[in-house]
């Protein structure tokens, strides 16, 4: 007798899961070894850093200025229902630098980066560049993988701190022109209430987040198989698994962290 | 078959990809110095015979050897050991480098030659292929279909092979391209002294091109022999496709 559909349809889906899991977590070691043995690519590296660092600052910089501005005003309206307004400053810093800097950025660049490499590297698979890098006696892990990998790790602390102090400075331009905060005690509160430990916690997590979701465009790129539809799937594939991965991440790390 | 070296030899190959078998126990052999060219409907596997040359694919059982030495998968051509040049059905260009960079990619990434050498090097290989210089600093996309074979030919010849694959070199291109390719695959081997496997549906290419001819049919090798076999016909089946002729069970 054979299992009743769902159950086998759940168990095949499980399975999937768990072979892609594994073969992530391959892939992700290898792109560790490559990164840390010779032959190494410093121009790549460096176009790598310039293309996922650089050319973000916009878009997590505006993300990052909403963001503070809107918990500024939605911290304001809940903490007056008890008369906890002047925490304003203070839970819109810990917010911001423990939270929502990272999340916020990494999926911001799940969007950008990840999505771009698995495109980027998907075509190359698709049109045999890749193939043509074994010819030319260069292992694509080492020029094209590792440099991305390399990249985002460095990267993501950078612009992680950037987005914090434009996601406070959000906060304090909300809080000071429309909140009427006095903007010397507001700066004040803000470092006084952060410790070291709140943000090297963030950057530690936007370092864990770099590695994910390049990682992730990376392999969806890699392995990307069918032409062009395959490469739409590898895009796709890619920022989805690596938004989960990030909110996965986040978690464990928070509730190791605190 | 006759005694001269061996330089590259399929033994028993072969390759499935899912349920679909392409390769089923593939023999062949490439002799040092000579041309060998591939023929064979679509899809009955030629690409997939050089791949697993070239370490591209892993085979399911059976092994390819080169100078005697199994081909490793997954690892990357080593220069010092073996030169080989490939020049793939796509042309397969780094599309984010220049002509230039394209062409002397090997000799910057992997035999770390001086930034001016190599461009004087690429643009001497571009002029072998007829190019002029000035295109060395544009993109391959600005190129058109028969420029950018022909830089993808340049960068294939440019480290001085002694083993040069060459799949569908004339597909897609107009029949003057085509025997300029022809023209340049045929010096190359010849000035290079290098054994050359070649995959071609075009029949004029394979008179230019084939000092042998070896026809793939149903995942191995139906028939292998000189050029002149294929006029003789000597396999009924080799004939009838070299001569266009459908038959209803080939
Ligand atoms: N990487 C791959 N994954 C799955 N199937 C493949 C792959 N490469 C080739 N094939 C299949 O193997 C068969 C032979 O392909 P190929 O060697 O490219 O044919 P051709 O003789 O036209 O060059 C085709 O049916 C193709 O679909
Ligand atoms: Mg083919």
């Amino acid at each position: 007798m054979s299992l009743p559909n769902p159950f086998r349809a759940t168990g095949r889906g499980v399975l999937a899961l768990m072979r892609s899991a594994g073969a992530i977590t391959l892939f992700a070691a290898a792109a560790v070894f490559a990164m840390v043995r010779p032959p190494y690519f410093l121009g790549q590296l460096l176009s790598q850093i310039w293309r996922i660092g650089f050319l973000s600052l916009p878009v997590v910089g505006l993300t990052a200025i909403f963001t503070g501005g809107a918990l500024a005003l939605n911290i304001y309206t809940g903490g007056s229902r008890f008369n906890a307004e002047s925490f304003v400053p203070n839970i819109v810093a810990l917010g911001i630098v423990r939270e929502l800097g990272p999340v916020i950025a990494a999926l911001m660049l799940a969007g950008r980066v990840s999505a771009g490499i698995a495109a980027e590297i998907g075509a190359m698979r698709a049109t045999e560049q890749i193939d043509a890098l074994h010819t030319l006696s260069t292992d694509p892990m080492r020029y094209l993988i590792a440099p991305r990998v390399l990249a985002g790790v460095l990267v993501l602390p950078i612009l992680v701190a950037i987005a914090n102090v434009i996601g406070v400075l959000g906060g304090f331009a909300v809080s000071t022109t429309s909140l009427g905060f006095d903007g010397a005690i507001y700066v004040q509160n803000t470092v006084d209430i952060l410790t070291r430990w709140d943000v090297v916690s963030g950057l530690i997590k936007a370092t864990v987040f770099g590695f994910l979701l390049t990682v992730m465009g990376c392999y969806h790129g890699y392995n990307a198989a069918g032409g062009a539809q395959g490469v739409g799937r590898a895009t796709t594939n890619a920022v989805v698994g690596a938004a989960v991965l990030i909110f996965a991440a986040n978690f464990l790390l928070t509730s190791w962290f605190v | 078959m006759r005694d001269e070296t061996i330089k590259i030899a399929w033994k028993s190959v072969t390759k499935s990809f899912g349920r679909k078998t392409v390769l089923e126990g593939l023999d062949l052999v490439a002799y040092e110095g000579r041309s060998l060219v591939i023929i064979g409907g679509s899809g009955t596997g030629k690409s997939v015979t050089i791949k697993l040359a070239l370490g591209l694919l892993r085979p399911d059982s059976g092994s390819v050897e080169i100078d005697g030495e199994a081909v490793e998968y997954g690892r990357e051509n080593d220069p010092g050991v073996q030169q080989i040049g490939m020049l793939f059905q796509s042309g397969a260009l780094f599309d984010s480098l220049s002509v230039w960079e394209n062409v002397s990619f090997r000799l910057l990434h992997a035999e770390h030659v001086k930034k001016g050498e190599a461009k004087e090097r690429a643009i001497a290989a571009l002029d072998q292929v007829d190019l002029e210089a000035d295109i060395a600093d544009r993109r391959p996309a600005e190129l058109s279909g028969g420029m950018q074979r022909r830089v993808a030919l340049a960068r294939a010849v440019v480290g001085k092979p002694n083993i040069l694959f060459f799949d569908e070199p004339t597909t897609g291109l107009d029949p003057v391209t085509a025997d300029l390719i022809n023209q340049l695959i045929v010096r190359q081997v010849k000035t290079l002294g290098a054994t050359a496997v070649t995959i071609t549906h075009d029949m004029a290419s394979m008179r230019a091109i084939a000092d042998e001819v070896a026809m793939i049919r149903d995942g191995n090798i139906l028939w292998h022999g000189d050029l002149e076999g294929v006029d003789s016909c000597e396999n009924p089946t080799v004939c009838d496709f070299v001569a266009g002729r459908y038959s209803p069970e080939g």
